[in-house]
């Protein structure tokens, strides 16, 4: 008999944005009942692995003006200015929340919270703590909400389904990675949580666990997915194995050189990043290291070319208080010592600007579903995120989606179980099916690999009209091939294999969603830059895409960008 | 090809689906010169054998879901560089844990020892967000600061001659979490940590062995925690001799 648990709230995602999410909600009403959800234990959230920090106006030479025109110019216009607004203004609060709950963020010698210089921002407004920012806020997070017993925990629990019910969502249904089990976990109002999807790329920042499922989950249900086309390359990536190199580290006054020596972001104008230099944003940043490789600037090495950053020039008092996680890194992983040499460092694939079309609230367009962090699209980053705009997007939003959660959990009532119960049964069978599934001629590595490469060549810092019309069709291809995957692990217990191929099925559908909403933008705006329209054209294309789940393959469609407060213009550095 | 080279992996299998106790597998791996021990288990699991199961996310050293034991110690598999090893590489699940599967082990003891020493910030009277930000001195920040770093990968349990004696000793991580909020000087909880640390089977039960600090990825030094836990502990029980009203409040 399938289990059935019963909250008023589910919250699958235990990251930055899950965990604000649940603490708002338990706070909004004490009587509320939350259920969170993650496929990891919550400190295991790839949360943890950012570093350089968090925005938000703290010095008396800023203001919500400046940094909501940064992220607007940052995002190329693209970013709804409601939203930046209301972000920009909540940003203090909420991580003055979290220097009350104890996050050891970095200090000035009056005691006062210290910022630092980040890219696309006018003014230090990056509050850190050394650099490893992402693990502290996560923890101080983790351990906060533990203060509550109103937020039980399901750890180690995949979620494989929405459960939809009447036009409403009503729960999910959760595979325990450690029993095997699938169980119903019931709630009137869910909220997603579940990070990026870096992992649909070969090179990335990503840890294993981003997968994109929640997209794919929402995907399915017929909810949209907006604005995928818009992939960051952070740009300094160690080569190989795609370890970041804090942006902070240029906040601190790092500089890039090509194997030439030459400071090429302040000798090429061209590059456009004026005299921000290695302060300009991503994208630009991205691209210029990938034109200087392209140009044979680049060096060589085991993983191909790369350009340097250095930063011995800071020295290594600096370094060791400021910067010791790049120490760290950098030895570990790239054998270097940043102290006495430059880092070996390359584009890679970051973070995804899009997700989960939802308004201001987290809400979708499906009754009772929200979407907050990196899974979703609220509209703020537009087409390019600004560097440490994106935790702090996790705790503004994800407290606004909790409190709003509760209330419609509120207001909607908790209808018949049993269609509920049967969709569950119905899923296990399915997952019962596919465990160890030794019929099948396709090999899961092979399928993931193939979804990598034709991610990278179809949609990577540069695109072109027909890459990325190969890619979709290859994607298309791929998701058949999916079904056919044959599955050696016959154990109900910890059966990772079975996680991955679900994961795989998620990515796919999700990294076709970034094919076809590249294909369809004919421009170049913020991360995409494609080679036959390198212009941007708002004229045509002013608009945030959206991808509908069809059968028959993906549907296109658009949506007016919230303008009003500032008007597009040239996005000059 | 860089100069490939061969390992062998001798690595711990169990399925309580079919087994009645562990047993070990050897693999080949053709390994990289650049690759750490996870790099190898995975290169198992994607090409030779999609059955191993072991936990990983981050691979860089901060998630802490990657800890095992490797030839006997144990380590952060993200972390320790396959070229300090010979031939043969033993890897097992981390000892002092119940094990749930092959390389994976049961944390939700360990979830409980870290709530029991409530690990947030305590005050008598919470401060309003409209009055911003505490000060707190970059001096106040160091007096905590490393031993916040804890990543929870449990090779301190792992390595710990207490645990291993008696599973229900706190233990080392938990233990520095605690004092961790003691000392941050916006906390005012340590009376009530000190009472809990007073408890049995907790600071007064370890027997400053070291190990826990020897094995630590992150030079969190969890022994010291612990020491100073007990010295806190102590004065603070001895101020309650004298002033009983306050170790009580
Ligand atoms: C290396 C790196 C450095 C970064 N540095 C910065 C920075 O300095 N500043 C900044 O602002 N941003 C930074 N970012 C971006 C930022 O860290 C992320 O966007 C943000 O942390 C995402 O948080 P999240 O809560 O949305 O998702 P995550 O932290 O990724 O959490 C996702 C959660 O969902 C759960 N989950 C996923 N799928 C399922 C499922 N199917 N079932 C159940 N649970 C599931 C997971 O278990 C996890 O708990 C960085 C990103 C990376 C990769
Ligand atoms: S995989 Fe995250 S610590 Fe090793």
């Amino acid at each position: 008999m399938t289990e059935v648990l019963r909250h008023d709230v589910v919250i699958v995602g235990g990251g930055a944005a899950g965990l604000r999410a649940a603490i708002a909600a338990v706070e909004a009403d004490p009587g509320i009942s939350v259920a969170l959800v993650s496929k990891v234990y919550p400190m295991r959230s790839h949360t943890v692995s950012a570093e350089g920090g968090a925005a938000a106006v703290a010095r008396d030479d800023d203001s919500f003006e400046m940094h909501g025109y940064d992220t607007v110019k940052g995002s190329d216009f693209l970013g709804d200015q409601d939203v930046i607004q209301y972000f920009v203004e909540q940003a203090p609060p909420e991580l003055t929340r979290l220097e009350h709950w104890g996050c050891p963020w970095s200090r000035n010698a009056d005691g006062t919270v210290a910022t630092r210089a980040f890219g696309g921002m006018t003014t230090k407004r990056t509050w850190y703590a050394a650099d490893k920012v992402g693990f502290h806020m996560l923890h101080t997070l983790f351990q906060h909400s533990m203060r509550f017993d109103r937020i039980v925990r399901y750890d180690e629990q995949f979620v494989t389904k929405l459960l939809v019910e009447d036009g409403a969502v009503r729960g999910v249904a959760a595979l325990d990675i450690r029993q095997g089990e699938v169980r119903a976990i019931l709630g009137r109002a869910v909220i997603l949580a579940t990070g990026g999807a870096g992992k649909c790329f070969p090179f990335t920042t990503n840890g294993n666990i981003k997968t994109g499922d929640g997209m794919a989950l929402a995907y399915r249900e017929g909810v949209a997915l907006k604005d995928m086309e818009f992939v960051q390359y952070h740009p300094t990536g160690l080569p190989g194995t795609g370890i970041l190199i804090t942006e902070a580290t240029r906040g601190e006054g790092g500089r890039l050189f090509n194997a030439r020596g030459e400071r090429f972001l302040e000798t090429k104008p061209e590059y456009g990043v004026g005299s921000k230099l290695e302060l300009g944003p991503r994208d630009m940043i991205s691209r210029a290291i990938f034109q200087e490789i392209r140009a044979g600037n680049g060096i060589q090495g085991t993983f191909g070319e790369y350009v340097h950053l250095d930063l011995t020039h800071l020295g290594r008092e600096l370094l060791e208080k400021r910067l010791p996680f790049v120490l760290e890194l950098a030895r570990t992983y790239a054998g270097v010592d940043p102290v006495t040499q430059p880092i070996p460092i390359r584009p890679v694939v970051h973070y995804m600007m899009g997700g989960v079309d939802t308004d201001i609230d987290g809400a979708t367009e499906l009754a009772g579903l929200y979407a907050v962090g990196e899974c979703a699209a609220h509209s703020m980053n537009g087409a390019n995120r600004l560097g440490s705009n994106s935790l702090t997007e996790c705790l503004v939003f994800g407290a606004r989606a909790g409190r709003h959660a509760v209330g419609h959990a509120k207001d909607s009532g908790d209808g018949s179980e049993d269609p509920l119960r049967r969709q569950v049964e119905e899923e296990a069978a399915r997952i019962d099916g596919l465990r160890g599934r030794a019929k099948g001629s396709e090999k899961l590595t092979q399928v993931r690999d193939e979804m990598t490469q034709a991610m990278e060549s179809g949609c990577g810092v540069y695109r072109e009209q027909a890459s990325m019309r190969s890619a979709t069709e290859t994607l298309a291809q791929l998701r058949r091939r999916c079904a056919d995957v044959a599955l050696e692990d016959r154990s109900r217990v910890f059966n990772t294999e079975i996680v991955a191929a679900l994961e795989l099925v998620n990515m796919i559908d999700v990294a076709e969603t970034v094919a076809v909403a590249a294909l369809q933008r004919r421009e170049s705006r913020g991360a995409h830059a494609c080679s036959e329209f390198p212009g941007r054209n708002d004229r045509e294309f002013l608009h945030h895409s959206l991808v509908y789940y069809e059968p028959a393959g993906p549907r296109f469609d658009k949506k007016d960008v919230a303008l009003g407060r500032w008007e597009p213009e040239e996005r000059k550095y | 090809m860089s100069d490939v080279q061969k390992k062998t992996f001798v690595v711990t299998r169990f399925d309580p689906d079919r087994d009645q106790v562990p047993k070990t597998q050897s693999y080949e791996v053709p390994v990289e010169p650049d690759w750490k021990v996870l790099d190898a288990l995975n290169f198992i699991k994607d090409h030779i054998d999609p059955t191993l199961s072991h936990r990983w996310s981050c691979r860089m050293a901060v998630c802490g879901s990657c800890g095992m034991l490797v030839n006997g110690e144990p380590k952060l598999t993200c972390k320790v560089a396959l070229s300090s090893y010979g031939d043969t590489v033993e890897v097992a699940p981390l000892p002092n844990f119940p094990v749930i599967r092959d390389l994976v082990v049961e944390l939700d003891g360990f979830m409980e020892k870290f709530e029991h020493v409530k690990p947030w910030i305590i005050r008598a009277k919470e401060r309003a967000v409209e009055d911003g930000p505490m000060r707190q001195s970059p001096e106040e920040l160091e007096e905590f600061k490393h031993f916040s770093m804890c990543i929870n990968c449990m090779l301190c349990y792992a390595a710990c001659p207490v645990v291993a004696n008696e599973p229900e000793f706190l233990g080392p991580a938990a233990i520095a979490l605690g004092h961790r909020y003691s000392l941050d000087s916006r906390d005012e909880g340590a009376g009530e940590r000190n009472r809990i640390f007073r408890g049995e089977g907790t600071v007064f039960a370890c027997s400053y062995a070291n190990e826990c600090s020897e094995v630590c990825p992150k030079n969190v030094d969890p022994a010291a925690a612990v020491n100073q836990a007990k010295l806190k502990a102590v004065i603070d029980w001895a101020a309650g001799l004298v002033l009983p009203r306050r170790a009580e409040e």
